[in-house]
C-alpha cells in the first residue's frame, strides 16, 4: 500500500506525462497514443518506482531490465526516458522525423535507456526471459520486466515464450499484459478470442495475478508479489482502458493510432487536466 | 539413378561421420575455458552433436524444446548479461522458422549470438525437402550485419567455431550432417574469416566453391589437370563479408570462373562473387552451380549432389563448357580493376 504523499507523486506524474505524450503526437503526425494510455501507470510505476536504473549510466551492468514488448507504445516510453533525463527531452520534437533516433518502435542502438530494440510482436518475453535467465547464470541479481499487448498474444511465440518461462522457473522474470480489449482490427474477444488468459498462463507454469492496471497501489503490490515468488515467474494481467485519461479517445480502436490538430489537441489537454 | 563416380563414401559410413562431431568438441573445448559460452538448442542435442557441450557442461546447456524463434530471441537476451550464447539446430529451422527473430533480434540489436546450422543443403538428402535447406546463405546474407560462413570439412568447422566466438555480432555456420569426407589433414592452416583459401592455383579457370563443394571442387581439378587443364581453387568459407579481393584476382588472373554451391544458385555463393565480377566492368565466362530454382529430390547426399552437378563429375563438365565460352575481352585487361 503507497502512502498518499507518493500515490499523488506517481498520479502528478503520470498526468503531466500524459500531456506530453499528447505533444509528441501532436508534433509528430501521429502515434499510438491508445496503446501508450492504456499502459501508462504500469511504465510509470516502474520507471518511477520499482526498477533498479540509473539514468546517468544507461549501460549500468546491474540494472534492472525493462522490455517494451509492444513497441508501437514507444511514443509513452520515450517520453518517460526522456523526463527521467536518460536524454534530453528537447530531442523529442524529432520524433518520427527523417533521420531522428526517434521512430514508433524504440531502437536500442539509437535511444539511451532503452534495453531492447521491439515492435515486431511477439519477441519479448522471449527477449526477456533470455535476459533473466542470462543473470541467473551470471549470479546477477537484475530483475527483468516485459510489458506486452493484449493482442499480442495472438501470436504462437509469446507460448513458445511462456512455456519455457515455465519450465526454466525464471522467477527473476515478471511480464505484464496490457489487457486494454483491443488490437488494431477490434476488439480481442470477437477478432480473436483470448480469454480464458488467465487460465492460459497459468497452464503454462505461470503465477497470475489480475489487477487493475491504472491503479498505482495495485501495479506495486503485483510487482512486489512477483519479486517475492520463489516457485513462478509472474504474470500481472492488467486491465486497463485504451486511450485511458483522454475522455474522446477511451476505449476507441479509433485512437489506436492517430495524428491530432490543434484543437484536438487542446481538448485532449484540456480532458487530461479534467482528471484526477 | 547414376552413382556418383569417384567417391569412395556414402552416408551410411559412419567412419565418416566427423564435421558435425568435430564442431561439438571443439565448442565444449572452448566453453570449459570460457564461462561466456553458453550452448541452446532446440531438441537436437544429439542430431546437431550440441549435447556433448551438455555432456561436459550441462550447467551451460539450455534445451528449450522444439521451438526455434524462441531459442534466437532467448539468446539474444541472453548477451544482456555478457554471455556467448552459441545455438544449433537444422539450417531449414534456423534460416526460416526463425528468420525474422535472426534478423530482428540478432542482427538489428547487434546481439552477439552464434548459430551453427547443421543439415544445410540437401546433405539431409533422404529426410527431403522440408529438411534440406538450399536457400539459408540467400537468407542469411540479406540480414545487415550477419556474418556467413560455409566450412569445407571438420577441420575447417572446429576453426570457424572458434574463431567466431572471438568475432563480434551474429555468425552463421553452416554445415552438413557431420558425414562429409574431410578437405584438410588436420587443423593446421590460415584460416581467418573472410578470406578465402587458395587451396590449388592455376591459370586457365577458378574455381570458387564453399562449403561440402569444396573438396569436390578440389578433385574436379585434379582430374582437369590430367587433361593439361590449369585449375585454381579458392575455398571461399566465408560468403559475408566476401573476400572481393580473390575474386578479382582470380578474374584477372583466370578470366573465367566456375562457383559451387550445396544451395540454391540464386543469391548465394553465386551472386556475390557475379556482382564482384559485374562492378568490376570487365568481361569474363562465368557459371554457377548449384540448384537451379528447383527443389531438391529425396536420395542420398552423394546421388543428389552428383544429380544436380555439384560434385566433381558436374564440376569437371562444367569445367568443358566454360573453357570453351566465348566473351568479351577488354582491350585494357590487364589494368587493375
Amino acid at each position: 500500500m503507497l502512502d498518499a504523499g507518493e500515490r499523488k507523486r506517481l498520479k502528478t506524474k503520470a498526468r503531466e506525462l500524459r500531456e506530453k505524450i499528447i505533444e509528441v503526437t501532436f508534433t509528430c503526425g501521429g502515434a499510438h497514443v491508445g496503446g501508450a494510455f492504456s499502459q501508462h501507470e504500469i511504465l510509470v510505476a516502474l520507471y518511477y518506482k520499482a526498477l533498479k536504473i540509473d539514468p546517468k549510466r544507461p549501460a549500468w551492468e546491474d540494472r534492472d531490465r525493462f522490455i517494451l514488448s509492444k513497441g508501437h507504445g514507444g511514443v509513452g516510453h520515450a517520453v518517460i526516458l526522456g523526463d527521467l533525463g536518460f536524454f534530453d527531452p528537447a530531442l523529442l520534437k524529432e520524433f518520427n522525423k527523417t533521420g531522428s533516433p526517434f521512430g514508433m518502435h524504440l531502437d536500442r542502438l539509437k535511444v539511451p535507456g532503452v534495453d531492447f530494440s521491439t515492435g515486431s510482436l511477439g519477441h519479448g518475453l522471449a527477449l526477456g526471459l533470455g535476459a533473466a535467465l542470462g543473470a541467473r547464470q551470471t549470479g546477477k541479481s537484475w530483475h527483468t520486466y516485459v510489458v506486452m499487448s493484449d493482442g499480442e498474444c495472438a501470436e504462437g511465440s509469446v507460448w513458445e515464450a511462456a512455456m519455457a518461462a515455465g519450465n526454466f522457473k525464471a522467477t527473476n522474470l515478471t511480464a505484464f499484459v496490457d489487457r486494454n480489449r483491443f488490437s488494431l482490427d477490434g476488439p480481442t474477444e470477437t477478432l480473436m478470442r483470448l480469454e480464458p488468459l488467465d487460465k492460459k498462463f497459468e497452464a503454462f507454469g505461470w503465477r497470475v495475478l489480475t489487477i487493475d492496471g491504472h491503479d498505482f497501489d495495485q501495479i506495486l503490490d503485483a510487482i512486489e508479489t512477483a519479486r517475492a515468488e520463489t516457485e513462478r515467474p509472474v504474470m500481472v494481467i492488467a486491465n486497463t482502458v485504451k486511450g485511458k485519461g483522454v475522455d474522446f479517445m477511451e476505449d476507441k480502436t479509433a485512437w489506436h493510432y492517430g495524428g491530432l490538430d490543434e484543437a484536438t489537441r487542446d481538448a485532449a489537454l484540456a480532458s487530461i487536466r479534467k482528471s484526477k | 539413378m547414376a552413382k556418383a563416380q569417384g567417391l569412395t563414401w556414402t552416408i551410411d559410413d559412419a567412419d565418416h561421420m566427423t564435421q558435425a562431431e568435430i564442431y561439438g568438441e571443439t565448442l565444449t573445448q572452448i566453453g570449459l575455458k570460457d564461462k561466456r559460452v553458453v550452448a541452446l538448442t532446440a531438441d537436437l542435442a544429439r542430431s546437431t552433436k550440441i549435447g556433448k557441450f551438455e555432456e561436459k557442461i550441462p550447467e551451460r546447456f539450455y534445451n528449450v524444446g522444439i521451438a526455434e524463434a524462441n531459442m534466437i530471441a532467448i539468446a539474444a537476451g541472453m548477451t544482456e548479461a555478457g554471455l556467448i550464447p552459441v545455438v544449433s539446430t537444422f539450417a531449414a529451422f534456423a534460416s526460416m522458422r526463425a528468420a525474422e527473430f535472426v534478423r530482428t533480434d540478432l542482427c538489428y540489436q547487434k546481439r552477439n549470438v552464434k548459430i551453427i546450422a547443421t543439415h544445410s543443403g540437401t546433405s539431409f538428402g533422404q529426410a527431403g525437402t522440408t529438411h534440406h535447406c538450399t536457400e539459408d546463405i540467400a537468407i542469411m546474407r540479406s540480414f545487415a550485419g550477419m556474418t556467413v560462413i560455409a566450412p569445407a570439412d571438420a577441420y575447417e568447422t572446429a576453426r570457424a567455431v572458434a574463431a567466431s566466438i572471438e568475432y563480434p555480432g551474429p555468425v552463421y555456420i553452416r554445415i552438413g550432417r557431420g558425414f562429409e569426407p574431410p578437405m584438410h589433414k588436420s587443423l593446421d592452416f590460415d584460416f581467418e574469416i573472410g578470406k578465402a583459401i587458395k587451396l590449388r592455383d592455376g591459370r586457365d579457370l577458378t574455381i570458387i566453391a564453399t562449403g561440402v563443394t569444396v573438396l569436390q571442387a578440389m578433385e574436379a581439378a585434379e582430374r582437369a589437370s590430367q587433361n593439361g587443364v590449369s585449375v585454381r581453387v579458392l575455398d571461399m568459407h566465408t560468403i559475408k563479408p566476401l573476400d572481393e579481393d580473390a575474386v578479382r584476382e582470380a578474374l584477372l588472373d583466370t578470366r573465367r570462373i566456375i562457383t559451387v554451391e550445396d544451395h540454391t544458385v540464386i543469391g548465394g555463393l553465386g551472386d556475390a562473387v557475379a556482382d564482384v565480377i559485374a562492378r568490376s566492368g570487365k568481361g569474363c565466362a562465368f557459371k554457377k552451380l548449384g540448384y537451379q530454382d528447383c527443389f531438391s529430390m529425396v536420395g542420398y547426399y552423394e546421388d543428389l549432389q552428383h544429380n544436380y552437378g555439384i560434385d566433381a563429375d558436374g564440376i569437371l563438365d562444367a569445367i568443358g563448357v566454360v573453357l570453351k565460352a566465348e566473351f568479351e575481352q577488354d582491350e585494357d585487361w590487364e589494368d587493375e580493376i
